[in-house]
């Protein structure tokens, strides 16, 4: 086998080595870069290319060369508002209301989730019995696609759903969870959390095991009590791994659409649209198709994401730092 | 040397094939969405065809009613569509269309189909595009048991939208069901409706309007807040997502129950004898008109097909009287063609309750306003559908009012009527 590999690579090194003198070694190097660069460059920098270049073009046409240049014009409809903090103001009130509930959805639902995995992590990372199935029974639904965690919820949460078969049983009665907005706010809160806590939960289990044990045995030895060590060794050694967690948990915050759109298709009215939605809606769902405000749409969410990014890396920079 | 005379003997034979190919198959790619067994029949039907065309192959390409929606259009403007394809966007897809009229006997389609070759053309495009396949109607199905359990009279011809109302909600309360009544949620639906209550649909220039639509609005979302309407219907959905109340109907919770011709079926296979339901002819309303909306689906064939001869035949072949009765009868449709109308349909296998269902949607045809069959023909339709379903929806749920759900809903449509070609 040793043999055969031995020989092909015989056979591969005569043209690499007159490439190499050819090009000498420096430039050979992009010559082995040049596949990645070529896939990179097709599917994923040529798109927001287009997407920048469809967001300054107008009509429903799906061919560029069929779409009139309008300028900003699509930015300016969608930043077109007399007080942002009321969509009712704005010229596309969705958009507003979207974005509206995306900040909503984020903040609690990054804020809750990342405080129950945190809990969940620490709980499992004692030395509780049945801990393999308790991190797997946390671990499941991560496991499940957006769909069938949205169908599960539906079923239960649904007018004659087993929610409120349940109650009425017990003489509480039943509830129109997915007609009320709050509600149904609140409920795609929590199966965000439910769905995703899991991988969470799995990160940071393992950023606990990586702490060092003898720092507890020190603070054994100090009398520090079970909440001190938690706030003066376990968070601050958990931090980076905390930082980790909190901006993929706000950009997969930001990027919620499949499980809510197949839950409650963003109703009651808007109340659970988020915007990713708007984006797919505007662009492909509706008629007619607004391509253009649907990339204008997507390049200020995608700017939004710089700033978490970068937001993260200079958080990061600094705790490193110290 | 005998690996040779293989490989030679290999080589003639893949040569022979490359040759023969081009006489072999002219493949048409049919793309296809069903509401019950359509493509199915479809599929059967062409076999005869193919029979009589040697060397056509049509492939039905069975897809979901999404893709055709949202898939088409696109895969249209990138030149990458099927040969022909079953379409509902009638008038919209319109720049795609394969004109039949050099093909075709246009004096027979013009007997045979009247006023639906209308829902194809559009401004100086006047040919003959689409063969109306499938004709709907909107109209409302009665859970007749009901009415009987709670000694109601049910309204007779000519009852209006508020007598409707006032007596399924003596059905309700006397009979415990969930809701009086319920209307599917799409801006199609509640059209017929509007138009009783004065909407116009279009201004004096000919585009789209939602002049005269605000009394049925008020009245709609007063009903879905009152527990007159099916609320979940409508409220528990966002965007322009359809969403209907068929499963409730059968499940004998809802008194009367606002859909359409193609729920017959279904209708017809679920309900059983679980209780007596009928169809009744459009309610009236403050306006004046009864009107239900008409619509479905027709094969239309695309102009960037490499075989236009043949996909025109194809379309007409499905045309001709004979084949299309067949169709209408094994699909249990609303025959679009006026012959195999006036001659009566026998619907394959409908029971009694379901022929006497489709006799009282068709003969519901006559009380269609003119408005409703432009509206159908109207290119923007599907823009003034879902602008419809998300602004009522707005209100209903209370983030707008019924005046500012109107006022953006015109905003809506002139910026899309702005956007579109």
């Amino acid at each position: 086998m040793l043999s055969v590999i031995s020989s092909v690579m015989r056979i591969v090194e005569i043209p690499m080595i007159a490439l190499q003198r050819l090009l000498g070694i420096n430039r050979l190097a992009w010559v082995f870069l040049l596949p990645n660069l070529i896939l990179f460059g097709l599917f994923a920098f040529l798109p927001v290319i287009l997407n920048v270049v469809y967001s300054m073009t107008g009509s429903d046409n799906v061919l560029l060369s069929d779409r009139p240049y309008i300028g900003a014009s699509n930015f300016g409809t969608l930043l077109d508002c007399s007080d942002f903090l009321d969509p009712n103001s704005c010229r596309e009130d969705k958009f507003w209301r979207a974005v509206w509930n995306t900040i909503w959805f984020v903040t609690l639902q990054v804020g809750i989730m990342v405080g129950f995995s945190l809990l969940t992590a620490v709980i499992l990372n004692r030395d509780i019995r049945a801990r393999g199935f308790f991190r797997s029974v946390f671990f499941f639904p991560v496991l499940l696609s957006p769909v069938v965690v949205a169908l599960i919820w539906k079923w239960i949460l649904q007018r004659e759903g087993v929610l409120n078969a349940f109650l009425d049983w017990t003489g509480i009665g039943g509830f129109n969870w997915l007609v009320d907005a709050h509600w149904a706010f609140a409920w795609s809160v929590f199966i965000s959390v439910w769905a995703h806590m899991g991988f969470y939960t799995l990160i940071l289990l393992a950023g606990l095991q990586a702490i060092p044990r003898d720092v507890y045995e020190a603070a054994i030895m100090d009398r520090a009590g079970a909440w001190r060590t938690f706030r003066r060794i376990t968070l601050p050694l958990l931090s980076p791994t905390m930082l980790v967690v909190l901006v993929l948990a706000l950009i997969k915050g930001v990027q919620t659409f499949d499980e809510i759109y197949a839950f409650t298709g963003g109703g009651p009215g808007t109340a659970t649209t988020f915007i990713i939605q708007y984006i797919y809606e505007k662009g492909f769902a509706g008629a007619p198709r607004l391509f253009g405000l649907a990339a204008a749409a997507s390049l200020l969410v995608a700017g939004v994401l710089v700033v978490l990014t970068l937001a993260q890396l200079w958080a990061n920079r600094r705790s490193v730092d110290g | 040397m005998r690996q040779k005379r293989f490989a030679m003997t290999a080589l003639a034979g893949t040569m022979a094939a490359f040759v023969a190919a081009p006489s072999v198959a002219q493949e048409i790619r049919f793309m296809c969405y069903s509401d019950g067994n359509e493509c199915e029949v479809y599929d059967d039907l062409l076999t005869r065809f193919e029979a009589e065309h040697e060397g056509v192959d049509v492939i039905v390409d069975v897809v979901p009613y999404q893709a055709i929606l949202e898939n088409l259009p696109v895969q249209l403007a990138a030149g990458t569509g099927p040969d022909l394809a079953k379409v509902t966007d009638l008038g919209g897809l319109n720049e795609y269309y394969l004109d039949l009229t050099p093909y075709i006997d246009t004096a027979y389609w013009d007997a045979s189909f009247g006023d639906t070759l209308d829902w194809y053309r559009v401004g100086d495009r006047q040919g003959y595009y689409g063969l109306h396949t499938q004709l709907t109607i909107t109209g409302p199905f009665v859970n007749a048991t009901l009415f009987e359990q709670a000694g109601v009279d049910m309204p007779g011809p000519g009852a209006t939208w508020e007598e409707w109302a006032e007596a399924t909600r003596a059905v309700a309360e006397a009979t415990e069901a969930d809701f009086p009544m319920a209307i599917d949620r799409s801006g199609h639906r509640v059209a017929g409706p509007a138009i009783s209550y004065g909407a116009q649909y279009f201004d004096d220039e000919g585009n789209g309007s939602f002049e005269g639509f605000m009394p049925f609005a008020e009245q709609f979302v007063e009903w879905n807040n009152d527990g007159t309407m099916a609320r979940d219907v409508w409220a528990s959905q966002g965007g322009a997502t359809y969403a209907d109340a068929a499963q409730e109907f059968i499940n004998g919770e809802v008194v009367f129950y606002y859909s359409g011709s193609w729920q017959v079926g279904r209708m017809d296979e679920q309900v059983g004898d679980f209780f007596d339901w009928r169809v009744v002819g459009s309610p009236c309303g403050p306006a004046g008109p009864c009107s239900g909306m008409p619509g479905g689906a027709g094969v239309v064939g695309f102009e960037q097909t490499e075989h236009p001869e043949i996909v025109a035949e194809i379309i007409d072949f499905l045309a001709q009287e004979d084949v299309y009765a067949e169709a209408t009868a094994r699909t249990r449709n609303l025959p679009a063609h006026l012959g195999v109308a006036s001659a009566g349909v026998e619907f394959e296998g409908a029971s009694p309750a379901a022929q006497a269902a489709l006799n009282a949607f068709a003969s519901d045809l006559s009380n269609v306003s003119p408005i409703a069959f432009r509206y159908q023909g109207y290119a923007g339709n599907r823009a003034m559908f879902g602008i419809t379903v998300e602004r009522l929806s707005q209100a209903i749920v209370g983030e707008l009012t019924v005046e500012e759900a109107m006022e953006r809903a015109a905003e809506d449509l002139s910026a899309a009527l702005a956007e579109s070609n």
